[in-house]
């Protein structure tokens, strides 16, 4: 009975999470904005558990393990970006220039 | 020598075409061999036309059915079937003796005639494939065997006219040739499609025994089968409008002029409307056709040569007017009378060349000696010559005497009996009187013309100059040899037919009936009172004598001065001289639109502009401009890959919910 | 209206707030602690839609950890305050607004009614279970039996992410 809104919610955290990576220069804000996202599947996930099956929790919990080591690589590039230049401006950034 | 004669036969063609390719092949490693060639070249011919002769008299008289050899499939195409077969007939008789016998003759004149040339081993390779081809042209059993044939005569008269290609004027001669001659040749090859299309078959047994059951009489596809024949015709065998190449063609050695253009591939017009005389007798139109272009190219070419200051091209315009008596021949219907005439045109004509030639021989060495550069062909430069070349002399007066027709000489009978002919059709059609008179004048204009070259040439004073008189001679026996047996065939050759009102048993006809069966079911009943008959034979000698006696009377060889020294003409002489202007019309209206076309139209803008343009670098162009728009969007800036990433996702998932 | 709803819609809320709130801060840092109350308030809005033992592992985990993490290196790397804004412009706003919209509308068309009752489970099946095993086990015992193999790799790939990411930040190899 809370199936639909619950997935209209996901819905809309999924699209500003979307907006926020459009948005944003910081590649630091635009890792949590992706975090946002993730965050919104797995409430839909959670969501749908609750007439589908168990499945549905076991996959957050892989989601979160996933998200978990994702972040300490990725905040790991972002460091070592920023010892090369100075920066972590997204548009400053741009040696794939071709 | 076991088994029948006719098994045999293959030899005559290949006996040419292994001589081609030994002195082909001597002419590539050693070309000084020039013994060898000589044995070789000559020797071919001569065994060819034993053995033809002895297979002729192995075939017996009156034999009906015609023996086809086949030797292998060529062409089998769904229910076509195509063999490389040769048809021995009565018909293809008389042209493989007359093309192996006189070619024999004239490739022993070459020998004398080309001694001196560096190219003698690469002539007598050619001239022996020429002999080839058109021994293929006459024993072919159908269509496209015929074909090769014919092509093959067209390559090798090419590659002939323009033998001394170092010369401009020589090499175009040589195009001209061809490309006319592949107009026509587009005719034929439609006339083969049409006949495939309405008949099923390409060999002339199935075509002939066809025809009469299948296709209308006068008829949409029969008249244009003909006339589309009749196109290849005109284009190999120099008929109006497409006769322009053979006057050029003279830029040969004399002695091709004699071989191609005089006794044997331009006659293979005639021997093809012969060869084909179910067809044109069932259309009555193309047949009128063929015998109206006949007289009229008749005369206009007779009227050309009236005024031709080079031996050589008063004897090519005198070729085409004596075609068109063998066309009006057979479109007549007499295609005896038309074969006739070709075999003793032949002898004549042969033998006029090569006086000529040996008269340019003898001109040659003259001038060379007395370091001048005069032209050695020009008549205005020879004159008195009868003193200097007896043998030639007399042997070409018989050969004139035989082209005027005056009796007893070959020619006569010839000529007159295809004039019988045609007068004896205009009883039923009158339009046949038109043609006959046409006929008549140009007798008269070839009386004229060439007693013309005879009192030029051989009589009245010197105008060579004192310095090279002394030099001309007499030709060796090597090239007068030949000159003394075609004399003897023009004045004995109207044998092979005499008229039945002279007590003669008109051999050749009876002998080419089972040939002309097929035809005379569709030919009108012509028939001449035996005091018509006489009429028009004493017609006929009256105006031979009063052609020779005009031009006895009205030209004054003393008169003439040298080639250089000469005014240019004026007036209607002008017109004549120049030919009535015909090259130059061709050339303002057919060749210059032409290149016009093939230069701006096709080259530049076709070609170069929308092949090129737009097509090959247009589509280079295209590849770099989606190149380019590929390369612009790599910017490096990873805020824009998302954009188009994200849009992406909205796409596809719009497609997916859809 | 029971708790539950109330609960639901209460949490939800916030958590649609501080989403918008932390992708529009000016500061990093504020983004982030904005996150952190996002990563709670989901947590609630799990609690309520019956799974407790995720609400939990959201709190330890995300909030807990990987937050952490974040506000972490961005201290390290002094980003905390000050400093040009890094929103883009108007141009870049309207983009965004645009495919984010964009994308709510294509995912709110899809299917909304739930899925197929082919699939669906028995009215109740989850309840059971949970009653049956408790919270943890209902998880537990799928996770080391059906999904035995993910759950190993997922070890594997934490042992790669550890020893990435000390590679990648140290400063000398």
């Amino acid at each position: 009975m809370l199936l639909g809104p619950a997935l209209t919610v996901s819905a809309i955290l999924f699209a500003l999470g979307v907006a926020g990576v459009l948005l944003r220069r910081n590649a630091i804000v635009i890792f949590m904005c992706v975090e946002l996202m993730l965050n919104a599947v797995n409430l839909t996930f959670i969501a749908l558990a609750q007439q589908l099956g168990v499945a549905g929790h076991v996959f957050v919990f892989f989601v979160m393990a996933v998200a978990a080591a994702e972040a300490a690589v990725g905040l790991a590039i972002i460091l070592a970006i920023y010892r090369h230049q100075e920066t972590v401006n997204l548009q400053d950034i741009h040696l794939l220039k071709g | 020598m076991t088994g029948h004669p006719t098994d045999l036969l293959w030899l005559v063609p290949a006996l040419p075409l292994a001589g081609f390719l030994v002195n082909g092949t001597l002419a590539l490693t050693r070309p000084g061999a020039k013994a060898a060639v000589s044995v070789v070249g000559v020797g071919v011919l001569a065994a060819a036309f034993g053995v033809a002769a002895w297979i002729v008299a192995g075939m017996g008289h009156g034999e009906a059915a015609p023996e086809i050899l086949r030797y292998w499939t060529w062409m089998p195409v769904g229910t076509l079937s195509v063999d490389v077969a040769f048809q021995l007939d009565q018909l293809s008789a008389v042209m493989l003796l007359v093309v192996t016998g006189v070619g024999a003759l004239i490739h022993l004149f070459s020998v004398g005639y080309m001694r001196a040339d560096a190219g003698y081993a690469r002539y007598f390779a050619y001239l022996n494939l020429f002999v080839f081809f058109m021994l293929v042209l006459v024993l072919g059993a159908n269509f496209p065997l015929l074909f090769v044939g014919w092509e093959g005569v067209g390559l090798c008269s090419y590659l002939l006219i323009g033998f001394w290609f170092g010369e401009k004027v020589n090499a175009d001669a040589g195009k001209k040739a061809f490309i006319v001659n592949r107009i026509g040749d587009v005719g034929f090859l439609a006339a083969m499609l049409l006949m495939w299309r309405h008949l099923g078959a390409l060999d002339f047994a199935t075509v002939f025994e066809r025809a009469p059951a299948t296709l209308a009489l006068g008829g949409t596809a029969v008249t244009a089968i003909t006339l589309f024949l009749f196109q290849g015709c005109a284009g190999k065998s120099a008929q109006i409008p497409l006769y322009t190449w053979l006057p050029d063609a003279m830029q040969g050695p004399t002695p091709v002029s004699a071989l191609i253009h005089a006794a044997t591939m331009v006659t293979a017009g005639v021997y093809l409307v012969a060869r084909t005389n179910v067809l044109f007798a069932m259309a009555p139109v193309s047949s009128a056709v063929v015998a109206g272009v006949g007289a009229l190219t008749a005369l206009f070419a007779a009227t050309i040569a009236l005024k031709q200051w080079d031996i050589k091209r008063v004897l090519a315009y005198s070729t085409v007017s004596q075609l068109g008596y063998m066309f009006l021949g057979v479109g007549t219907g007499a295609y005896a009378a038309g074969i006739f005439h070709l075999a003793t045109h032949a002898f004549f004509k042969a033998l006029l060349f090569l006086g000529s030639g040996s008269v340019i021989h003898a001109m040659h060495h003259a001038l060379h000696a007395a370091h001048t550069h005069e032209d050695p062909q020009d008549m205005r430069n020879m004159g008195g010559l009868r003193r200097h070349l007896p043998w030639t002399f007399a042997l070409m007066w018989i050969a004139t005497l035989a082209i005027a027709g005056i009796p007893p000489f070959s020619g006569f009978f010839s000529k007159d009996e295809i004039l019988a002919a045609a007068f004896a059709r205009g009883h039923d059609a009158p339009l046949w009187y038109l043609f006959w008179g046409a006929g008549a004048v140009a007798a008269l204009l070839t009386a004229f013309y060439m007693t013309r070259m005879m009192l030029y040439t051989f009589h009245g004073p010197n105008r060579t100059g004192e310095r090279a008189e002394p030099h001309l001679h007499e030709a060796p026996w090597v090239m007068t040899g030949p000159l003394v047996v075609l004399g003897l065939l023009s004045l004995v050759g109207g044998v092979l037919n005499l008229p039945a009102l002279v007590g003669g048993g008109q051999w050749l006809h009876h002998w080419l009936g089972p040939v002309t069966a097929g035809a005379a079911g569709f030919l009108p009943e012509t028939h001449l009172e035996p005091g018509t008959e006489l009429l028009l034979i004493g017609v006929a000698v009256g105006i031979a004598l009063v052609g020779i006696g005009a031009a006895v009377r009205l030209l004054k060889p003393a008169d003439l001065v040298p080639a250089r020294l000469a005014r240019p003409e004026t007036g209607i002489g002008r017109l004549l001289w120049r030919k009535w202007y015909v090259d130059e019309l061709y050339d303002t209206v057919i060749v210059r639109p032409l290149m016009w076309i093939s230069r701006n139209l096709l080259w530049r803008f076709l070609d170069q502009g929308v092949v090129d343009g737009a097509g090959v670098n247009g589509a280079a162009r295209l590849s770099r401009g989606l190149g380019w728009i590929g390369s612009r969007l790599q910017t490096g800036d990873v805020g824009l890959y998302v954009v188009v990433f994200v849009i992406g996702v909205v796409v596809v998932l719009r497609a997916v919910g859809s | 209206m029971t708790a539950t709803v109330v609960l639901f819609w209460v949490f939800a809320g916030i958590a649609l707030v501080s989403a918008a709130l932390c992708i529009s801060r000016r500061s990093p840092l504020a983004s982030a602690l904005w996150l952190v109350v996002t990563l709670f308030a989901l947590s609630a809005v799990y609690v309520a839609l019956d799974a407790q033992f995720i609400g939990i592992l959201q709190v330890l985990v995300y909030a807990g950890a990987i937050m952490v993490l974040f506000l972490f290196v961005i201290m390290l790397l002094n980003l905390g305050r000050g400093g040009p804004s890094d929103l883009k412009g108007p141009a870049g706003l309207a983009i965004a607004a645009l495919l984010g919209g964009a994308l709510f509308v294509q995912l709110r068309a899809l299917p909304g009614a739930g899925p197929p009752a082919l699939i669906r489970l028995p009215e109740g099946t989850m309840a059971a279970l949970q009653e049956q095993q408790g919270m943890v086990q209902t998880v537990a015992r799928p996770l080391f039996s059906d999904y035995l193999i993910p759950f190993e790799i997922t070890s594997i790939l934490l042992l790669a992410a550890v020893v990435g990411a000390v590679v990648l930040a140290k400063r000398k190899l």
